[in-house]
């Protein structure tokens, strides 16, 4: 592929694709693409497909019907090219590694079968380790770190990857405000190397001010764009349903406990920007 | 004391009964890390019975008990590897399904002799004191396979074990990794019979290596004082037995359990107190 194909293809081109988890459809005819270097928020109610896309973009879950292509390539044929940052939940925090082991382990797919990281490999982890801010944590267990500073190991992990495209699954979720900000100044850093970056979140705030694009996921992808045209009142409604309330032009989510909206207690209430026109 | 020490292995079965020790020791403890930390334990009880049948059918034969063992148990690991992936059934399932069939047909095997006693008798308890050369052979040859192959691919059972996303995304095929791990642990089951006995032989997966993961933070130092610990119990069983009369296997157990017992209560950081002061302090 020639590098001027390369830049004239969108990075992440997704047509009337359609992804079944465990039978039944979780996604259903969305169609998007995403150019080289751009940053979209994914965003949608809890079950919206979120991390069933991100699962379909890394090739764990087959696509049923449609098109995947990723810098023109079919899901699971990346190798390093695409890093992928799970939910927290998903990682055995229990598990025997220090952080210098996690990160190193974003450099085993460059490695062969038979052979040990070299010198270059320790490079790019102490690289990223820096970038992160965690290099003094190299020798601690992961169990043993707060929440933000375990999230840094595994965006570390994906940095020395040295991927194309960043998929960060939740990465707001979970975490203090410090290390909210910490990844959206990764995220600035980022933009200017020309990495495509991927974030599925519930926090429509820091959708419609940090990124460029967004995309409104709710089983079929309802709106896709910049957020001024995403985040209107009939997209919102149409996403969140009876979940969504507008108030003299402000738009409250309740994305806690789907089906029991009005039951007067543990209700996380999002307060999100102004809905646009 | 040096006498009391050395005395018992005057005798050329009790030389080769500490070989055997030291090589199921350090084996089971090894693998048993990935046995502890991919939920694996309920398998390799599993594994360990299901291995009665090969070893019935090899007694009626009168062919080598091991190797009976050995071809039962990778049946069996193939078996469970099989159904889990394309039936669609949840692994748990499958073993349970594999376990019981496998186990009745070795009882239902063994009914039709007469005089199986004494010697299924030694591979359901273990009989370290009637090692053979042969067997030693055989156990120490299966020992290094084993052993090589988790050292070589390491990082890929690391990655697999800790990750099995990323070790997907990165082409380091996690399904056959698994399926590695069960003919590996298949075959570490079967060098176990000999010393410890089917029915112990899972303990000696878990406890050790459970043991370590109290009181390391990394896979290879875990993989080390599991070894050390499993190594230990089984010297110390083996005295045990000489010493105080009683069944090397169960006395091997019964130590490796007591020093899971102490970790879990003193480990700096996992430990009963250590929690406990963690608690205290924030």
């Amino acid at each position: 592929m020639s590098a001027a194909t390369a830049a004239a293809a969108a990075c992440l081109l997704l047509e009337d694709v359609t992804v079944a988890y465990g039978g039944r459809a979780a996604l259903e005819g969305v169609t998007m693409s995403v150019p080289h270097g751009a940053q979209v928020a994914i965003v949608g109610p809890n079950g919206a497909g979120k991390s069933t896309l991100f699962k379909a973009l890394v090739g764990l879950l087959p696509v049923r019907s449609g098109t995947m292509l990723l810098s023109d390539r079919a899901p699971g044929k990346h190798g390093d090219t695409i890093a992928y940052v799970p939910q927290r939940e998903e990682i055995d925090w229990g598990f025997p590694v220090t952080v210098h082991d996690v990160v190193m382990m974003g450099r085993y797919g460059s490695l062969g079968w038979f052979h040990r990281p070299k010198a270059a490999d320790r490079e790019v982890v102490a690289r990223c380790l820096d970038e992160l801010g965690i290099a003094e944590l190299e020798r601690r267990a992961i169990g043993e770190l707060s929440g933000g500073q375990q999230q840094r190991v595994f965006l570390a992990r994906a940095l020395a990857q040295e991927p194309h495209v960043l998929l960060l699954d939740e990465p707001f979720t979970g975490v203090d405000v410090g290390a909210r900000e910490a990844l959206l100044t990764l995220l600035d850093k980022l933009r200017g190397r020309g990495i495509t970056v991927l974030v599925s979140t519930h926090d429509m705030e820091t959708a419609a001010q940090r990124f460029e694009l967004t995309a409104l996921l709710n089983r079929r992808l309802i709106a896709y764009g910049e957020p001024a045209t995403v985040f209107t009142q009939e997209h919102l409604s149409e996403a969140f349903g009876g979940q969504a309330l507008f108030l003299g032009g402000m738009a409250v989510i309740d994305q806690c406990c789907e089906g029991h909206l009005g039951d007067g207690e543990g209700h996380g209430h999002s307060h999100e920007p102004p809905v646009g026109p | 004391m040096i006498t009391w020490l050395t005395d018992p292995f005057t005798l050329q079965f009790m030389q080769r009964a500490l070989l055997a020790s030291l090589i199921v020791g350090v084996l089971c403890s090894v693998i048993g890390t990935f046995v502890v930390l991919r939920a694996m334990a309920f398998l390799g009880d599993a594994l360990a019975h299901a291995i009665l049948p090969g070893v019935a059918i090899a007694y009626l034969l009168g062919a080598n008990l091991l190797i009976g063992a050995l071809v039962a148990a990778i049946l069996v690991a193939v078996g469970i590897g099989v159904f889990s992936r394309r039936g669609g059934l949840k692994e748990d399932t499958a073993i349970g399904i594999l376990f019981a069939a496998a186990l009745a047909f070795g009882v239902l095997l063994m009914s039709t002799v007469r005089s199986y006693a004494t010697d299924l008798t030694h591979i359901l308890f273990g009989n370290v004191l009637g090692v053979s050369v042969a067997d030693l052979w055989l156990t120490g040859i299966l020992a290094v396979i084993v052993l090589t192959v988790l050292i070589v691919f390491f990082k890929e059972f690391q990655l697999a074990s800790f990750d099995p996303v990323l070790a997907h995304m990165l082409g380091k095929r996690p399904e056959t990794l698994r399926f590695a791990m069960l003919i590996l642990l298949a075959l570490t089951i079967v060098v176990g019979l000999q010393t410890v006995g089917v029915g112990l032989v899972a303990a000696m997966l878990v406890t050790p290596a459970a043991t370590a993961y109290l009181l390391t933070r990394r896979l290879a130092a875990m993989m080390a004082v599991s070894a050390v610990i499993g190594a230990a119990s089984s010297v110390a069983g083996l005295y045990a037995s000489y010493y105080l009369n009683v069944a090397s296997g169960a006395a091997v157990v019964l130590i490796a359990t007591a020093a899971f017992l102490l970790a879990y209560i003193f480990a700096p950081r996992r430990g009963l107190f250590a929690r406990r002061a963690l608690r205290r302090a924030a």
